[in-house]
């Protein structure tokens, strides 16, 4: 062919590695996003097949808490999902997580055990809560003799205390902390740890730390320590400790949250059940700014909350020994919210105010001339990957590693810590890490026919039932949602699209007849010579390019008769099956991908 | 055959024409061909020529005969009218639509079979007579729908799945129209989108018969060593001297450039064909010269492709005819039909 411009040379073909586990890995942006990687669209697929005890079974094993993750998790793995970029509505991870729970028959003889004989090493964990019972939960079936501190007389940490009743019944959180304690786990409660120095002269080969980030942040402004501020302004989460333990039971009618996390959200539906009738979360900026997770401004303002937005508290008033509101200045944002000018001053009457505003980590306890090192005042160094501290045979986990972050994250550096402790107590260096695994297997069972379902279910996310709001106040401690009934559950599986089902491509089968690039119903295949200059220009080329740059581009080896590549941009794939139906080769087939996971004495495995 | 439907994604970024649709919209039912079978790909270069020219989809009229080719069209433009004829007669079912309507954007889809078999007296009568329509053979060579008999376009010698020779010399259409007067003439290969689209899209704007041929390898029956019509053959033989380009009046204009030496057409509705390249002392407006570059190409056993001839100046069907300017619907019945009385007088003329 005669040409106007002189060909550009070819590229060293950039061949995408899908051996690498993290290729399709990341493919599956729930698992991607999940900080344990739970298999999500596997267990879907189970709970579709009525298979929920599998389900519970298959979450347990990498989030350890299947039936408190499912109603509280922060759901890393929902803005990831893929369906949000096809309808704009996540699956209902979570909610479906709940179902496998509330619905599993007995699982009793897929739950760990403790090993019959000892190791002979001993292991102490400080604090009962979501980190200290994962690493309990990897190492007893090992051998190890676990110990447990913890200041309070209950298990669970901030799922107990900071996570109201209301959201997270105490059954739940019983039953999934039992498992582990129950393995024989030797909890001391009513026992703080106030000294490291002393701990680590207990004897243990290592030594856990999972108490938390126990300091709510204050808000020091006149007024705060007077006598009134003492009894009606409270700091959040010890104020929830305080509802979890029945030390309070009331409030006043008008209540001020300060803050706009997720505690505040806590915060002002307890409020609600305590007699509050004028509750109002007070935020400096504006909504799109808040921390609190969107689901749950919505779950408080369904409940009567009032979200003031652009208000920054001033001071508090006292009148005739009596706390009787606050001043704010009100302020106008800039554009991106990052520069404030006050416009005027307001007062807002109230009885009580609840300082939601942050957390803390607080170590009092442990002793500033240990060669532990700290890495900023409150918080010491610990390495991202091992958990370990300074001092070898020292891990941290949860919110006590890196300051507050969520249950799910405080499970996954148990698992991690579970296996430096496991390496530490084995004479191997914590760094050395447990390699992931994958496994690619076929679902083809015949000309297009699949064992899994690849039609796309155009219904919008389901809607959970909720407790009426009439009803909803009469007790503290009444769960609010109702959980999934058959159809929502029916529904909400197959909107999840399959992402763990791969496209996997074979290039030397292929023939280049265009087909999967004619039938794909998202146009994210391109046949093209390899002549781009980088990767940015190759996302310019594509049939539809490919802008979510966040997302993986697939390119293959060169194709047989003609040396041109086939791409395929990961973003939009809808893994509906299409382009392997339509391969009159099987270049193109649907294969289900697993990743190995490692824990602590057991190698990755898949299956 | 394929398990499910297309998926709609509501949230795809797509682009969109002139009129503001989507590709989406020039969309069909789902193909029950085999799987690879070249005719999708053709299928899909149709689509992407009406949205790219902002063809209204309802304007259009698609028509195809019998074969597995003239399944076609209904895996593209739902909202076109479509006629499926019987077999070999659309050349003749088209040429009516397009003398009844003369606005609409008559599309034909017919294989070698359909076309230069059974139907070969219909295709040479509406070469002849230039109607304006897009006639559009997907050529494999072989009748895939009977199981792999050779057609009247397999070459002497090119072997059937089973090892068999053909002996019989093919029906070349482009030859074929040439010798008929044809005005437009051009072969794609499916397999080539890139250089299909803008023949496809040059064709609905061409003022009479556009013939294009496109070798549409059939997988099932003629995809092995030992077929001339095969993926791997036609990517070895093909011979790509003749690189045109349209620039269109309608749609989006996709030729950044226009270099010096260019051989320029203008197409009736104001689109231009640009050769940007031609073989030494080719000029496709040349019946002579594209005739012997056609026989010299076929004798060293390479298939040539891209826009090979063309010819604005003939007129069409309308012009010879002097037809009214007016679709026939529009007209009232009694100038249409003008009734018995009207025909004795005629009648009495011609005594």
């Amino acid at each position: 062919m005669a040409e106007l411009a002189p060909r550009r040379t070819l590229v060293p073909i950039p061949v995408t590695d899908v051996e690498d586990p993290s290729y399709f890995h990341k493919v599956v942006d729930c698992q991607w996003a999940c900080p344990a990687h739970t298999d999500v669209p596997q267990y879907i697929r189970l709970i579709g097949q009525g298979r929920y005890g599998d389900a519970y079974l298959l979450n347990r094993k990498s989030n350890v808490f299947p039936g408190i993750l499912g109603r509280t998790c922060d759901r890393p793995c929902e803005p990831a999902c893929r369906r949000g970029r096809v309808d704009g509505d996540a699956v209902a991870i979570c909610r479906l997580k709940r179902v496998a729970s509330d619905l599993r028959e007995d699982v009793g003889s897929g739950l760990p055990r403790a090993a019959e004989a000892k190791n002979g090493k001993r292991v102490a964990c400080v604090g009962a809560g979501p980190a200290s019972l994962t690493v309990a939960n990897d190492l007893m079936p090992l051998g190890y003799e676990v110990t447990i501190f913890e200041r309070q007389q209950l298990p669970g940490g901030l799922m107990r205390t900071n996570i109201p009743a209301f959201r997270l019944p105490a059954q739940v959180l019983d039953e999934e902390i039992a498992v582990i304690l129950d393995m024989g786990v030797d909890i001391r409660y009513g026992t703080e740890i106030r000294s490291m120095r002393e701990l680590l002269q207990m004897g243990y080969d290592a030594v856990f730390v999972g108490s938390g980030a126990p300091r709510g942040k204050e808000l020091e402004l006149p007024g705060r320590h007077d006598e009134v501020g003492e009894t009606h302004i409270h700091i959040g989460i010890d104020w929830l400790e305080s509802i979890a333990f029945g030390h309070v039971n009331k409030v006043g009618r008008r209540v001020l949250i300060i803050g706009v996390g997720n505690t505040a959200m806590d915060c002002c539906r307890s409020s609600r059940r305590l007699g509050g009738e004028d509750i109002r979360v007070m935020a400096r900026r504006p909504r799109q700014y808040f921390k609190a997770s969107p689901w749950e401004l919505e779950d408080a303002e369904e409940e009567g909350v009032q979200i003031v937005v652009n208000h920054a508290p001033r001071r508090f008033l006292v009148e005739d020994g009596r706390l009787v509101g606050m001043e704010f200045d009100q302020v106008e944002w800039d554009e991106g919210a990052v520069h404030s000018k006050t416009v005027g001053t307001v007062r807002i009457d109230c009885d009580d105010v609840i300082l939601a505003i942050g957390q803390e980590n607080a170590f009092p306890w442990i002793e500033r001339d240990l060669p532990l090192e700290f890495s900023s005042p409150q918080l010491a160094a610990v390495d991202e990957v091992t958990m370990q501290s300074t001092i070898p045979g020292v891990f941290f986990g949860g919110d006590a590693a890196f300051g507050a972050k969520n249950i799910i994250w405080a499970v996954e550096h148990g698992h991690q810590a579970a296996i430096s402790i496991d390496n530490h107590c084995q004479g191997v260096s914590a760094a050395q890490r447990p390699a992931q695994t994958m496994r690619l297997t076929s679902r083809k069972m015949g000309i297009t026919q699949w064992s899994y379902h690849n039609d796309y279910n155009p219904h919008g996310r389901q809607e959970m039932a909720r407790v009426d709001l009439k009803r909803r106040f009469e007790r503290l401690n009444l769960e609010v949602e109702l959980g999934f009934g058959p159809e929502e559950t029916a529904r909400e599986v197959q909107r999840c699209l399959n992402c763990d089902i791969q496209t996997a491509f074979q290039a030397p089968l292929c023939i280049e007849c265009d087909a999967c690039i004619d039938v794909c119903p998202v146009r994210c295949l391109t046949i093209i010579r390899p002549d781009w200059a980088d990767e940015e220009e190759l996302r310019t080329r594509l049939n539809a390019p490919a802008e979510n740059r966040s997302q993986a581009i697939f390119v293959s080896e060169a194709l047989p008769q003609t040396g041109r590549v086939m791409v395929k941009d990961e973003n939009l794939c809808v893994h509906c099956g299409l382009c392997a139906e339509r391969c009159p080769t099987a270049a193109w087939d649907m294969a289900r991908f697993e990743l190995g996971i490692p824990y602590a004495g057991r190698p990755a495995e898949v299956g | 055959m394929t398990s499910i439907a297309k998926p709609q994604i509501p949230l795809l970024p797509l682009e969109r024409n002139q009129l503001g649709l989507t590709i989406r919209d020039y969309s069909g039912s789902m193909s029950t061909l085999c799987a690879g079978c070249g005719h999708d790909s053709v299928t899909a270069a149709i689509q992407e020529a009406l949205w790219g020219l902002s063809i209204a989809p309802y304007q259009v009229a698609k028509l195809s005969g019998i074969g597995c080719s003239s399944k076609t069209p209904q895996y593209f433009d739902s909202a076109a009218v479509g006629f499926n004829s019987v077999h070999g007669r659309m050349a003749a079912v088209a040429s009516g639509a397009a003398a009844a309507n003369r606005d609409l954007v008559v599309v034909g889809v017919s294989g070698d079979g359909d076309s230069l078999s059974i139907g070969l007296g219909n295709l040479a009568h509406a070469i002849r007579r230039n109607v304006r329509m897009l006639y559009v053979i997907a050529n494999n060579g072989v009748y895939g729908l009977t199981k792999g008999q050779f057609s009247a376009s397999a070459d002497i010698g090119s072997r059937s799945r089973k090892g068999e020779p053909n002996l019989l010399p093919p029906v070349d259409p482009m030859l074929l129209g040439l010798s008929l007067g044809a005005t437009f003439l051009a072969r794609g290969f499916s397999g080539d989108k890139a250089q299909l689209v803008p023949i496809l899209k040059a064709g609905l704007s061409h003022g009479g018969f556009a013939l294009v041929d496109v070798i549409s390898p059939c997988v099932q029956f003629n995809d092995h060593e030992g077929s001339t019509k095969s993926f791997r053959y036609v990517r070895e033989h093909e011979l790509q001297d003749i690189d045109a380009d349209i620039i269109p009046v309608r749609g989006q204009i996709h030729s950044e450039q226009t270099p010096g030496s260019v051989t320029e057409v203008e197409l009736h509705d104001g689109s231009r064909v640009l050769f940007r390249a031609v073989p030494e002392g080719y000029d496709p407006r040349d019946r002579v010269r594209v005739g012997s570059y056609l026989v010299e190409s076929a004798r060293r056993g390479e298939i040539a492709t891209g826009l090979l001839y063309l010819d604005e100046t003939t007129p069409d069907m309308h012009q010879v005819s002097a037809t009214t300017q007016d679709r026939l619907w529009d007209l009232p019945f009694d100038r249409l039909c003008p009734g018995s009385a009207e025909l004795a007088k005629f009648q009495a003329r011609l005594r």
